[in-house]
């Protein structure tokens, strides 16, 4: 069979609750793998070959977890918002799931972004927090993520409320690019950014390599801990299916 | 293209007829507006120089609690009596009806809202620059709490709780507050609020296009 028509059954194969459900236990096991590589390195290099900065001193470590769970958050959210839309428009019920399984991982960065970047602003700025346009537009954020949460535990057909979690993801992605942009749009206390420009960043190499790991050690960690989100949801989805209730042996009760 | 005009026109009238009919329903937001305003000054005691200070955020504040008060008058009686799913069943489109309902909305609540708010700004003795930003921008929001309140509304129709509908909405007013409140600061010290008034012009028109469409999506998700 020849790659063109190999790939689209492939891809319409893995969006079967059950194939997924089957494949996604070695993805998960070997993505985890990489997490706690990723993390020991990045960690290690952050935390102990990386030098001091000439200006914030050792405090400026705590980035290691800031940075990447600032991007994280956005990052979850576009995942989120456009699984969602996805389902909305062709129904697909892996997405469904891919997007109501990422809320709680995207609040849980966002509320890291918030609090370690108030733990670092403590020393740094004299304050731990300032009302600057960065931090309040996490903050919405993190409260996007909330109202999502608690827009999808209001209803009972879990079909109906993935499709008005999607709406009300795709409505509030607005408020991404004002994120993204705010430290060039205002002027604020919070930094400019330092390592998006690819051309010359503006940050030591021994001190980019340990952030790269750790933003990718964060990626694997949000990829495995979805995956076995995933998995829960596609049980309790198909309960009532005989695949799943011969994995779960015939003599459990299923509720639900 | 007339008929579709014509459409619009009579679920205008009709929504403006029954809330002229029923007119708590219309009075009781605007009242709450108000009494919410008047508790500050008792709170804070009636010194003019704080007041000045703090009255337009006051103002503002309050209108967004009063616009969640509000919104659900405009599905929910429809939502009742089923009125929203002949609506929904009519071969004109959903997105044109929904416009027009949220239409009359602002008409009965935003409109009356903003008079009341430089009436009170008056009592609160807010400068003549300060008044004169209130006034525009809460022209230019008040259609867009009425336009993304719609959605809100249309997702948790029928739900229990107007808690939830608070907890959705008032994340999605926050860039609106922001900026009108910049402008309304600008305006207090004397400077130029152009740059916030095209931004919140800018996001009317965002608004207007796209929260009508998304609105009968949710609509019919929550009815489907």
């Amino acid at each position: 069979m020849n790659l063109y028509k190999a790939l689209p059954l492939w891809f319409h194969k893995l969006g079967a609750l059950k194939y997924f459900y089957e494949i996604s236990h070695v993805i998960s096991r070997w993505v985890s793998v990489i997490c706690v590589i990723c993390f020991i390195t990045g960690l290690y290099g952050g935390l102990v070959l990386a030098p001091a900065d000439y200006q914030q001193g050792d405090s400026f470590r705590i980035m290691y977890m800031h940075v990447p769970s600032a991007w994280m958050s956005l990052f979850i959210y576009m995942v989120m918002a456009i699984s969602g839309g996805i389902g909305l428009i062709w129904r697909v019920k892996l997405a469904e799931i891919v997007a109501r399984s990422s809320a709680p991982i995207g609040a849980t960065f966002t509320f890291l972004a918030l609090a370690t970047g108030a733990i670092w602003g403590k020393p740094m700025w004299g304050t731990w927090w300032v009302w600057d346009a960065r931090l309040t537009s996490e903050l919405i954020l993190l409260f996007l993520y909330l109202g999502y949460i608690a827009l999808q535990s209001a209803f009972e057909d879990r079909r109906v409320a993935a499709r008005a979690g999607a709406i009300l993801a795709l409505v509030g992605i607005v408020n991404i690019p004002i994120i993204h942009y705010s430290v060039e749009w205002w002027s604020t206390l919070h930094q400019g950014p330092t390592v998006s420009k690819l051309d010359k960043p503006s940050i030591h190499m021994s001190m980019l390599i340990p952030l790269l790991l750790m933003t990718l050690a964060c990626k694997t960690f949000y990829v495995s801990s979805l995956l076995i989100r995933i998995r829960t949801e596609i049980l309790e989805y198909e309960c009532n299916s005989s695949w799943v209730k011969h994995l779960l042996g015939n003599n459990k009760n299923v509720s639900n | 293209m007339n008929e579709y005009i014509k459409i619009f026109f009579i679920i205008l009238q009709r929504d403006l007829t029954l809330v002229f009919r029923n007119k708590a329903e219309f009075i009781n937001p605007l009242m709450f507006f108000v009494i919410v305003i008047i508790l500050f000054p008792l709170a804070f005691g009636s010194d003019a120089t704080l007041l000045k200070q703090l009255t337009s955020g006051i103002i503002w504040v309050t209108a967004l609690l009063a616009t969640v008060l509000s919104l659900e008058t405009i599905f929910r009686t429809d939502f009742e009596d089923g009125s929203i799913e002949q609506l929904i069943l009519a071969r004109y489109p959903l997105t044109l009806m929904v416009s027009a309902k949220v239409t009359a909305h602002w008409i009965i609540f935003g409109l009356p809202l903003i008079f009341i708010a430089v009436l009170t700004g008056f009592i609160l003795s807010l400068s003549s620059q300060t008044m004169f930003a209130l006034f525009f921008t809460l022209l230019l929001s008040t259609p867009v709490l009425s336009l993304i309140g719609a959605i809100t509304v249309a997702l948790t129709i029928g739900l229990r709780g107007g808690m939830l509908l608070s907890l959705l909405i008032l994340p999605l007013y926050m860039p609106v507050l922001i900026f009108s409140m910049l402008a309304v600061q600008n305006a207090t010290a004397g400077q130029s609020i152009s740059a916030e008034i095209y931004f919140l012009a800018g996001i009317l028109v965002l608004a207007l296009t796209l929260a009508p469409i998304t609105t009968a999506a949710a609509l019919r998700i929550r009815l489907s």
